[in-house]
């Protein structure tokens, strides 16, 4: 437990929602549009965690129980992300095995909160959920061990410390495969185009969105706050690796961190308005390029 | 060693009472499981003595066979593998004391028993054999008292059959082992295992590979799992528990014990266990993917499973080989500790499978549903077990499987290129294995257990009796218990792997110690994580207190009329991912498309996916030898003259060859 660490948590938890805000305000800028206020997603919160809700007849706990897993797993898996260049909460060796569990817990209980409705919607989007994430796991565990190997440490903590200006001397090309393939866990894992499209509630294209239809009310904010904190989760992995500031002042190396993950949001909010979401069956495609690419990096890191 | 003698006694006594009394279903059936737990409950004290203490025992008896002596003896290596075994035996047999009542009408449960009684104390022998000759003796006892458990219901020609293809493969791995063994005890001139120890030196690598074959027969690797699918889904569900919980595992310890014999390793043998880690897990989860039977499903689980230890294992001996303990250490540790959860969740699921099959008397899932508000406690079990084989945290599955990454990630940092890619290879594999086992653990726990049944009509089915539930809550909670207790259970591998490795147990114990040092912040993360998760549950439950909460029917989008068949099936929910595999997963499509305003009757999908390695190598093969062997059906006649003249003529050639020699 570091001063880092509890910081970095702490601005995950206060500002993930302003992530998914920022990246709606691009996507409004590109359409034209006005947009939804910065702070949509407290606001949305606030409300639903005000509301009541309505279950489905056929449903179990599980339904229920699925949200608040969801968030127990997402929040785990945040004291053990690092920030930017900042530690994390808790660091252990081998931690990111764990990191990528709870992930994987995290989303074997939304599948199953969604197979228990028996809804055919919610079936289609679980099966979708678990075939992109069969792919997108090995990519991240993959680029994970390439970091691991580059700078010969086992936990995400000091391998992020230790990831700066020397390794991206020695390996540029590697970190820069690495980041990329993140990049594609990092779209498919929060369910962004060009993999799956957050806006489109009731069509049979979607996948996160789908699995969520039966939930309300406060289960619904778990949901939306859980999916937030993996959306910055998932983020600080790509900006640790892209933008990684150890300038030994805990306030700089924190603002350098925010400003990757305001760049990150912007971008993903560029790639959404620019690209249409890619047909199903070409997603694997992506995600196996991604699997290709952490080996390309291990290589050239192994050189 | 007096409980284990105690404990053998129990189990053929029970057995042979069972037999006795085979006329009184009540009595044949008291006499098998109480033999059968006795014989476990002493079993559990000697190995858990065994493991506890360290101190290995050894006793002999004479033995009129040549070169054969009834020679057992207690190390930790066999200690543990005990443990497995009796854990397992124990709570199955109970399990079966009332799960064979539904068959006693047309079925002698003594005989049942016997065999089950005689399955148990063959395996305990296998474990704790020092002689060869005895290892070989009950191998094949096993083998053979499996093969009438698997054929419990012979009535059924597919039982048959599926019996038939486990006794000749059982018995092709066989004389796999026996070649291995001549082998040895000539090299060593005894077959005393301890004579035998260090003796493989000269032709390790013939002796590795006999071993590998003949053990991984047993144990089920790709490609010699063909098999594994067909026997383990036909037993009944308890033995199906035993079988695939722990009579594969035969396969782990005789190729631990191989190695124990051929000494240190070269790289090769770790390339060819990851290789054939990779390839049997990869595989294994594809397959089971793609069936419709829970059984077999869960059958070839047991190869991915069998995958993983072998992944763990190649990757202990890559760090054996390298020198690097921290490797070695977590490699063995993760294969060992997944041998034992294995057995803990694989022997829950098939007992759930067959609860589910006793109550609702269909195989084929894609017609089942809405299981888990008939039988919440079945159902619970069920989702542990599931979590627990996805490898998902805070279950024991979770905690092997980080201990093998964590090998892998040991080996990843090396400075030995060929160890630092052989690792990263375990990684992702381990990964795919992990994503792909939760898609098909989604499948089967959600297709049967929730939203509503997808065709079956249940009569009044609810959750069993005592007898059956206390095993699946027993195991149900072993899971958890394991998961949370690993970085104090891990001490006790200690001794195991300074026994496979011949490592000083002090060396052993330095990577043992910081390994459990970080699985305290493992389990302190999963402690945290149930906590949070209860602690939500309850925030919103206080939150929804006193609001409006309304059960309405699942959001259909305003469709008009709903009904439980448009919901997804199972094959639909894997669709996607069997679609991607294709090329391993060719299956055959019947699809005839409705073509008129009114379907007719007999439009439909049917698909059906055969096991690759049946298909494309077995099924040939054995075609060929049978063609072949149909060329020799000339001798054979019926002519009783000629037959004599055959036995005149060998004796003539014999003769000469004899006189010739002596010349």
């Amino acid at each position: 437990m570091s001063l880092s660490g509890i910081i970095s948590l702490t601005l995950a938890l206060v500002l993930c929602p302003l992530l998914i805000g920022v990246i709606n305000r691009i996507k409004a800028f590109f359409a034209g549009r006005l947009g939804v206020p910065l702070l949509q997603l407290y606001y949305d919160l606030a409300k639903l965690l005000r509301k009541g809700a309505v279950y489905s007849r056929t449903s179990t706990w599980l339904l229920r129980a699925g949200p608040a897993v969801g968030l127990a797993c997402v929040l785990a898996a945040a004291a053990l992300a690092p920030l930017g260049g900042g530690g994390a909460l808790v660091g252990f060796e081998g931690d990111l095995i764990l990191f990528a569990g709870l992930l994987a817990l995290m989303r074997f209980f939304t599948v199953l909160a969604a197979l228990d409705t028996g809804s055919s919607f919610e079936g289609m989007g679980a099966s979708r959920e678990v075939q992109f994430s069969a792919l997108a796991e090995p990519a991240l565990l993959l680029g994970l061990t390439v970091l691991a190997t580059g700078t010969g440490s086992l936990s995400l903590n000091s391998i992020y410390s230790r990831l700066g200006a020397e390794l991206w001397g020695k390996a540029a090309p590697a970190l820069v495969l690495t980041a990329l393939a993140f990049s594609v866990v990092f779209l498919t894992e929060n369910a962004r185009i060009p993999v799956d499209d957050p806006n489109t509630h009731l069509e049979l294209t979607m996948i996160h969105e789908v699995m969520v239809l039966d939930h309300s009310g406060p289960d619904l904010a778990l949901i939306q706050f859980a999916a937030a904190l993996k959306l910055w989760v998932l983020g600080s992995l790509i900006v640790g690796v892209l933008a990684p500031v150890h300038s030994g002042l805990l306030w700089l190396d924190c603002l350098a961190a925010l400003g990757g993950m305001l760049v990150l949001a912007v971008s993903v909010g560029v790639v959404e308005s620019s690209m249409a979401r890619l047909r199903l069956m070409n997603v694997p495609r992506l995600l196996l390029g991604a699997v290709v690419l952490t080996v390309l990096a291990l290589i050239l890191i192994l050189r | 060693m007096g409980l284990f003698v105690v404990s053998l006694f129990c189990l053929l006594a029970g057995g042979g009472l069972a037999l006795v009394f085979g006329r009184s279903r009540l009595w044949s059936s008291r006499f098998g499981v109480t033999g059968a737990l006795l014989g476990s409950l002493f079993g559990l004290a000697a190995a858990l003595r065994g493991l506890g203490s360290g101190q290995p025992w050894q006793f002999r008896l004479a033995w009129s066979i040549p070169g054969g002596s009834l020679n057992f003896g207690l190390d930790p290596l066999s200690a543990f593998f005990l443990l497995t075994l009796f854990l397992i035996s124990g709570l199955t047999s109970i399990f079966g004391s009332k799960y064979l009542e539904a068959h006693a009408e047309h079925k002698n449960p003594g005989v049942s028993w016997f065999y089950f009684n005689v399955l148990v104390a063959s395996m305990a022998v296998v474990f704790t054999a020092r002689n060869a000759l005895l290892f070989l003796v009950s191998w094949e006892i096993m083998a053979v008292s499996s093969f009438f458990l698997v054929t419990f219901e012979h009535e059924d020609p597919r039982v048959r059959e599926a019996g038939f293809t486990y006794l000749v493969a059982t018995h092709l791995g066989t004389a796999f082992l026996v070649l291995f063994f001549i082998l040895l005890g000539q090299q060593a001139g005894s077959f005393e295992f301890e004579d035998m120890a260090g003796a493989g030196a000269g032709s390790a690598g013939l002796l590795f590979l006999l071993a590998l074959v003949g053990f991984g027969s047993k144990a089920g690797i790709v490609p010699f799992h063909v098999w594994l699918p067909e026997a383990h889904p036909s037993a009944p569900s308890h033995v199906s528990a035993l079988m695939s919980g722990v009579m594969i595992k035969t396969g782990i310890y005789g190729l631990l014990r191989a190695i124990v014999f051929l000494g240190p390793p070269p790289p090769w043998w770790g390339w060819c266990l990851v290789g054939i880690g990779l390839s049997s897990g990869i595989l294994g989860v594809l397959f089971a993917l793609a069936q419709h039977d829970l059984k077999r499903l869960l059958a070839y689980h047991s190869v991915e499973n069998i995958g993983i230890i072998f992944l763990g294992l190649g990757l202990g001996l890559l760090g054996w080989q390298a020198g690097a303990m921290p490797l070695a250490v977590a490699g063995f540790a993760g294969a060992l500790f997944h041998v034992l959860n294995h057995a803990v969740f694989k022997g829950l699921l098939f007992l759930d499978a067959g609860v589910v099959l006793q109550a609702v008397g269909r195989r084929n899932l894609d017609s089942l549903g809405g299981l888990y508000r008939r039988m919440p406690w079945t159902g619970l079990s069920f989702l542990v077990g599931a979590v627990a084989i996805t490898g998902l945290p805070p279950l024991n599955g979770f905690i092997s499987e980080f201990l093998i990454f964590r090998a892998g990630l040991a080996g990843a940092i090396l400075p030995l290129r060929t160890v630092t890619i052989t690792a990263s290879l375990v990684i992702g594999g381990l990964a795919l294995i992990g994503g792909l086992a939760a898609a098909c653990f989604a499948k089967s726990f959600g297709i049967i257990f929730l939203g509503e049944p997808r065709g079956a009509v249940y009569a009044d089915i609810h959750d069993p009796g005592p007898a059956m539930r206390l095993p699946l809550l027993v195991l149900a909670g072993l899971c958890l218990v394991l998961g949370l207790s690993a970085p104090w259970l891990l001490s006790f591998l200690g001794p195991v792997i300074s026994t496979i490795t011949g490592f000083e147990p002090a060396v052993v114990r330095g990577p043992l110690i910081a390994t459990s040092a970080i699985l305290v912040y493992v389990s302190a993360t999963s402690a945290v994580v149930l906590a949070l998760s209860a602690g939500f549950f309850l925030l919103r439950r206080r939150l929804l207190a006193r609001r409006k909460v309304r059960l309405a029917v699942t959001w259909d989008c305003g469709y008009a009329a709903p009904s439980p068949r448009m919901q997804y099936t199972g094959s639909s929910f894997v669709r996607p991912l069997t679609a991607l595999f294709q090329p391993l997963l060719a299956g055959r499509t019947q699809f005839s498309a409705p073509d008129e305003i009114f379907p007719r009757r007999g439009t439909g999908l049917v698909t059906h996916v055969p096991d690759l390695f049946r298909n494309y190598l077995y099924d040939p093969l054995f075609r060929w030898i049978s063609r072949v062997a149909g060329q020799f059906q000339r001798l054979q006649h019926g002519n009783i003259h000629l037959y004599v003249l055959y036995i005149a003529a060998t004796l003539f050639v014999l003769l000469i060859w004899k006189l010739g020699v002596g010349l």
